[in-house]
């Protein structure tokens, strides 16, 4: 690993100022993804700035029909939050299966959206739930934000602050694990929100993406007969060494049926 | 920049680069060498110690992250001279053939103890099944994890 400056911002201002005076930062979240990255010299960045001092990004708050979750707080936090278990259990279900304890235990939900991997999981919820990401300076739509393979909506050096999610009336996230890194080969968050049936995909395609021929069938009848007759296209789908495209569209319909069986 | 680590009940003033890793503050500079590297990638978990009482991969965390903390390794389990009752488990079920895994196949089991009988949430008997679960970030190439397992639950009896 090249060396760093390294930083300790207390308030948001500071952390972006930090930012914009470097010759390239990075701001570091649990370090799940971005210090096997460094090790790996795939970033040198010039300063790392330490997003663990700042107060805005932590913490659940429940608000009137949402979840609001600071962007530094750890899978664990989220598996275990009661808040979160009772309003939306399938939220504190996906967190509990992201990696491994000690993944866990480091890892964020800022880090994970802000990385935007193909295979994570907390897309999927973003992208079903309609979720709301705040940044210091504005909010952006789950719609908005995931724009390609490691891309967001993000501008360089914007924060994500915290991530709203609106309680749905019912949702379910299933995933086929990668059974060595238990990254998603292909997972499936389906639910039935006040603003109808959203479904999205993770670990399938380049980014998360919402299946909207799913959900006009299941907005008719939400029932796991409905999408029988729904043949997922593998066009550009992933295809590597733990999946082909063809397997991983299979995988998409067989998740999504779990999903609405678990709901039913 | 200089650190200050609460390593196993001792204070220690520290001075690291940004980029040292927590786990080589612990095996290079305080000599505490039971805490292994496997992988180096995150992925195998023999390098998994404590910080602020919950297990992380030593190896995927800076050491300045760790400033301020409690940092708890193997070294800092059994008390005076007598193996930790989860340490005996292991010694008892034959859980170990050559030993590298079990540093932190020991911290991350201390853990999932700690766990299920804190909070109430998960306060059910510890189950096969989810002790394996638990197990999912510690890769061990001998055992099959059969024993480690058995150790694990008998640990945990031996322990609460
Ligand atoms: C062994 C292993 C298994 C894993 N398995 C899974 C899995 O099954 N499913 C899954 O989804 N993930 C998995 N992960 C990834 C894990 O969830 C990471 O924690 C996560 O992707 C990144 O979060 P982090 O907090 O560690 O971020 P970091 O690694 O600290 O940062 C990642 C990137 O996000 C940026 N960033 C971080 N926080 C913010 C913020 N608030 N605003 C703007 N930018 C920010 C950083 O600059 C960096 O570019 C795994 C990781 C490991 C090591
Ligand atoms: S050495 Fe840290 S996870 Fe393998
Ligand atoms: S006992 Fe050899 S790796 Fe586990």
């Amino acid at each position: 690993m090249h060396n760093f400056n390294y930083h300790r911002p207390k308030t948001l201002s500071e952390a972006s100022e930090i930012f914009s005076g470097a010759e390239d930062a990075v701001y570091l979240a649990g370090g799940q993804t971005l210090i096997p990255t460094l090790k790996q010299r795939l970033r040198q960045p010039s300063d790392v700035i330490d997003l663990s001092h700042l107060a805005e990004l932590r913490g659940i708050a429940v608000e009137k029909d949402a979840v609001v979750i600071g962007a530094m707080t750890r899978h664990g936090e989220v598996a275990a939050s009661a808040d979160v278990r009772r309003l939306i259990p399938a939220l504190a279900h996906l967190a509990g299966e992201i990696g491994d304890p000690q993944v866990r235990n480091l890892g964020t939900l800022g880090g994970s959206l802000a990385n935007s991997d193909p295979a994570a999981d907390y897309p999927a919820a973003v992208l079903a739930l309609g979720a709301t990401i705040h940044t210091p300076t504005r909010t952006i739509a789950a719609d908005d934000f995931f724009t390609g393979l490691f891309e967001t909506a993000l501008e360089p050096g914007e924060m994500i602050v915290k991530v709203s999610f609106p309680v749905p009336k019912r949702a379910a996230y299933m995933k086929f694990r990668n059974p060595a890194s238990r990254y998603a080969v292909a997972g499936v968050c389906v639910a039935d929100t006040v603003s109808g049936v959203r479904v999205a995909v993770t670990g399938a395609g380049p980014y998360a993406f919402r299946q909207t021929e799913m959900e006009t069938v299941l907005s008719k009848s939400f029932t796991p007969g409905a999408l029988a007759g729904i043949a997922v296209s593998e066009e550009d789908l992933n295809s590597d060494l733990h999946a082909t495209a063809a397997y991983r569209a299979h995988l998409v319909g067989v998740m999504a049926r779990r999903a609405v069986e678990a709901l039913i | 920049m200089k650190i200050s680590l609460t390593v196993n009940g001792t204070a220690h003033s520290i001075e690291v680069e940004p980029r040292t890793l927590l786990v080589d503050v612990l095996r290079e500079q305080l000599r505490l060498t039971g805490t292994h590297v496997g992988c180096d990638t995150s992925q195998c978990g023999t390098c998994t110690v404590h910080v602020a009482g919950k297990p992380v991969k030593a190896c995927s965390m800076l050491a300045v992250q760790a400033d301020g903390q409690d940092v708890t390794t193997i070294e800092g389990v059994a008390k005076d001279g007598v193996l930790h009752p989860m340490q005996a488990a292991f010694r008892e079920h034959h859980a170990l053939q050559c030993g590298f895994c079990t540093p932190g196949m020991i911290m991350t089991a201390l853990s999932i103890v700690e766990r299920h009988k804190g909070e109430p949430l998960t306060d059910e008997p510890l189950t096969d099944e989810m002790v394996r679960k638990e197990l999912e970030g510690n890769f061990c190439r001998c055992t099959g994890y059969q024993p480690i397992v058995a150790a694990i639950l008998a640990g945990a009896k031996a322990t609460v």
